[in-house]
C-alpha cells in the first residue's frame, strides 16, 4: 500500500498504524517512558530522536517526523536497550521495523548511509544468491564519487592484499562471480516471498 | 520451653515483625491464646532496623516499643524466638505445625550484662546492620532486642572462644549443650506474617552495587542513620569513610522491572522522600539530594509529604530511569548515566553523566519466604505473595507476606487477618460447645 493510502486509512492514528504495520510495532503501546533505552544506547548522542522519544512521537501522531527520521537507521543492534527495558520491549527490532516500514513507503532519508548500504547489499545479494564481496566493497568505495573511491581503496589496500593472499577474496569475482546452483529457482522464491508480503500489507 | 500448650483454639502467628506483633496482640487482647513464632533471636523485624519510618517519622524505639510493652503485659501471648515452621498439616480449625527451634545456647538466667560478649574475640558480619560492620560471636541483636537475652552464634560451638563465654557468665546462663528441638504445635488458625526482604541489589548489574563501593541500598542508609548503628549515625562513604553530603537516590531499583521484580514495591518512593529529609536533618542547607525517578508514587495521603519535600531547595528531582552507574576512579564518586526525560524533544542534549558522592538504590520488596517451596497449601501469586483465597482455609497473610506494604498498611492488614483468625477459632469453640 502506498504512503497516501496509509495516511488515508489511519487518518490521525499513527500509533495504530505502527501497531498494525511495523514489525513488533504493537509493543510501542507498552512503553512507559522511563528513558532507560535512550540512556543505554551507545549511539545516543549521535541521533536526533532516541527510542523512547520516537515512541512518544508515535503516540503524538508525528508521522512525518518519525518516518522520515534518520534516527532508527542509526541502530547498531547492540541489544543494550532490550536487555535493560523494564517492560521487555524488543526495541532493537522495533527500530529495524520502523526503518523497514519507512523504506517501504518511500519516506526513508535517501542519503542515509545505512539505507544506501542496505540497498546495495540487497541488490548485490539478489543477483546471484551469493554476496559478491569484491563488487559490494568496490561499490561502497565509490559510493561518494571516483576520487573518494580511489582514496578509500588505497587506504584499504593492505587489508585487500591480505585477503587475496589468504584466499578470502577472488579477483576474478569482478567478472560476475559465483552464485547458487538454481539461480532462476532462487529468483522465483524471492518473487513469491514479495507477493506474499504485498498481500499481507494490503490486507 | 519444651512443653507448648496449644489447642485447636490457639492462633499461631508466624513472624514477629510489626505485622506479626500486631496480629498476635490484636487476637490476644481479644482474649485468644496466641503463639508468636520468630525465626530470629529477637522480635521487631525490618521495622526495628529503620532509623525512622514515615509518614510520622517515628523512631522504632518509640513505635515498636509500645508493641513490646503490650506483649510483655499480655499473658495470652507465648513468644518463641529462633523458631521456624517446617511443615503444616491438617485443615481449618485443626492444624498441626512442625516447628524447629534452634538452640540459643543462652538460657533464661541471662541478665544481658554483656560479660560473654566481652570475653569472646571471634567476630561475624552483623546481620542486623546488613553486614556493614561486625559483631561478636556472643551478642544481642540490637539494644531493643526482645527478649533481652544474648545469643551464642552456632559457628562458635566447639571453639575455645565459646568456653570463654561460658566461663565469663556469672549467672550460669550459657549452656553450650543446648540442642535444636522439633515441636508439634496445634492451632485452629495460622497467620503468616513472614514479611519481606530487600531485593538483592547486586542482580541489577548496570547499577554496580557489587562493584562500586559508594553505591549502597536504602536499607543500609537506614542503618547508617541510626545513632547506635555501624557508623554512629553518620552517612559515611564506604570507599573512604568521608561524610557524604551530595546523595543521589535511584528509584525503582529492581521494582516495576520485568527483569527483576514485576510489581511496584509501593514503599520505595516514600522511603527515598523520607531519606531526603535525613540530609536536611544532618546537614541543613549543606546537604544535597537528587532523586532519579520514573514517576513518584507517594500513594494517597502521602502526597502532602511529597509536596513538602518538593518545596525543599536542597532536593531536586530528575525524571529518568538511570541507565547505568559508572565510577570516577579519582574521586570514588559514582557517575549516573541516562537521559533526562523532561528535556526530551526540546532540542536540548538530554543526556547526563552526573557524579554524586553517594548513590542510594531504593530497593524493592520481595517476600522473605518462598511459599511455593514451603508447600503448605497456600495460594501464591506471580510475585510470590500470599493471595487471598478460600482455599487457604484457616490460614491468612498479614503485612508484607500479602503484598508490598508500608508500616501503616501492614498494621491494617495484620489487624484484618487477626480478625479472620479469631472468627475461625470462634467457630471451632462454638462447634465444641
Amino acid at each position: 500500500m502506498s504512503n497516501t493510502a496509509m495516511v488515508e486509512k489511519y487518518r490521525s492514528n499513527f500509533l495504530k498504524e505502527v501497531a498494525e504495520n511495523v514489525e513488533e510495532g504493537e509493543w510501542v503501546r507498552m512503553c512507559m517512558q522511563c528513558g532507560v533505552c535512550s540512556g543505554s544506547c551507545p549511539m545516543g548522542p549521535h541521533w536526533e530522536h532516541p527510542p523512547q522519544e520516537l515512541f512518544m512521537m508515535i503516540r503524538a501522531n508525528k508521522r512525518e517526523e518519525v518516518l522520515s527520521s534518520s534516527s532508527m537507521w542509526m541502530c547498531t543492534s547492540c541489544y543494550n536497550c532490550i536487555a535493560r527495558c523494564p517492560r521487555e520491549l524488543p526495541i532493537t527490532h522495533i527500530m529495524h521495523g520502523l526503518a523497514h516500514y519507512a523504506k517501504r513507503l518511500g519516506l526513508a532519508p535517501k542519503e542515509n548511509p545505512t539505507n544506501k548500504f542496505s540497498q546495495r547489499f540487497w541488490d548485490n545479494l539478489t543477483k546471484t544468491g551469493r554476496v559478491n564481496e569484491l563488487k559490494l566493497g568496490l561499490s561502497l568505495y565509490f559510493m561518494n564519487g571516483f576520487v573518494e573511491g580511489i582514496k578509500t581503496a588505497l587506504k584499504m589496500k593492505d587489508v585487500g592484499m591480505g585477503m587475496l593472499k589468504t584466499g578470502r577474496m577472488n579477483p576474478l569475482e569482478i567478472l560476475g562471480g559465483h552464485g547458487v546452483k538454481d539461480k532462476s529457482g532462487f529468483q522465483a522464491m524471492l518473487k513469491k516471498a514479495q507477493e506474499l508480503e504485498a498481500a499481507r500489507v494490503d490486507k | 520451653m519444651t512443653e507448648v500448650v496449644a489447642t485447636n483454639q490457639t492462633i499461631v502467628v508466624v513472624g514477629g515483625g510489626i505485622s506479626g506483633m500486631t496480629a498476635a496482640l490484636e487476637a490476644a487482647e481479644c482474649g485468644k491464646q496466641v503463639i508468636l513464632l520468630e525465626k530470629n533471636p529477637a522480635l521487631g523485624g525490618r521495622v526495628s532496623q529503620m532509623y525512622k519510618y514515615f509518614p510520622k517519622m517515628c523512631h522504632p524505639t518509640c513505635g515498636m516499643e509500645i508493641n513490646l510493652r503490650r506483649i510483655k503485659a499480655n499473658s495470652n501471648i507465648r513468644v518463641m524466638t529462633m523458631a521456624e515452621v517446617t511443615n503444616v498439616s491438617g485443615d481449618t480449625g485443626d492444624y498441626t505445625l512442625n516447628v524447629t527451634v534452634q538452640p540459643r545456647y543462652v538460657n533464661e538466667n541471662c541478665t544481658a550484662c554483656g560479660a560473654c560478649r566481652d570475653a569472646v574475640e571471634t567476630e561475624f558480619d552483623n546481620e542486623f546492620n546488613y553486614g556493614l560492620n561486625k559483631r561478636k560471636g556472643a551478642y544481642l541483636t540490637s539494644n531493643m532486642a526482645y527478649p533481652q537475652r544474648y545469643v551464642i552464634d552456632p559457628r562458635m560451638i566447639g571453639t575455645a572462644d565459646a568456653d570463654k563465654a561460658k566461663a565469663a557468665c556469672k549467672y550460669d546462663a550459657v549452656d553450650l549443650d543446648m540442642q535444636a528441638e522439633d515441636l508439634e504445635i496445634k492451632a485452629g488458625s495460622i497467620v503468616w506474617a513472614t514479611g519481606w526482604r530487600p531485593f538483592d541489589a547486586a542482580k541489577i548489574q548496570p547499577y554496580g552495587y557489587d562493584r562500586i563501593a559508594n553505591v549502597i541500598t536504602s536499607v543500609e542508609l537506614e542503618r547508617m542513620m541510626d545513632p547506635m548503628g555501624p557508623t554512629g549515625g553518620k552517612i559515611l562513604r564506604p570507599s573512604d569513610g568521608k561524610e557524604a553530603k551530595d546523595i543521589a537516590f535511584i528509584q525503582c531499583a529492581g521494582s516495576r522491572d520485568r527483569n527483576y521484580l514485576k510489581h511496584c514495591s509501593r514503599i520505595c518512593c516514600m522511603a527515598s522522600l523520607k531519606q531526603t529529609t535525613y540530609l536536611r536533618e544532618k546537614y541543613g542547607d549543606d546537604g544535597k539530594a537528587t532523586v532519579y525517578y520514573i514517576d513518584i508514587r507517594a500513594i494517597d495521603r502521602f502526597e502532602d509529604f511529597y509536596q513538602k519535600v518538593q518545596a525543599d531547595d536542597n532536593v531536586s528531582f530528575i525524571k529518568s530511569k538511570v541507565a547505568s552507574v559508572t565510577e570516577d576512579k579519582a574521586t570514588g564518586n559514582p557517575v549516573l548515566n541516562g537521559n533526562n526525560l523532561e528535556q526530551s524533544g526540546m532540542g536540548k542534549d538530554m543526556r547526563y553523566a552526573n557524579p554524586h558522592e553517594l548513590v542510594v538504590l531504593a530497593v524493592g520488596m520481595e517476600p522473605s519466604v518462598d511459599f511455593n517451596a514451603l508447600n503448605v497449601g497456600l495460594s501464591v501469586n506471580e510475585e510470590g505473595f500470599i493471595e487471598r483465597d478460600p482455599g487457604n482455609g484457616g490460614m491468612f497473610a498479614a503485612g508484607c507476606a500479602a503484598d508490598a506494604l508500608d508500616v501503616n498498611r501492614a498494621v491494617q492488614s495484620a489487624t484484618a487477618s487477626s480478625l479472620r483468625a479469631i472468627q475461625v477459632v470462634n467457630q471451632v469453640a462454638g462447634a465444641e460447645g
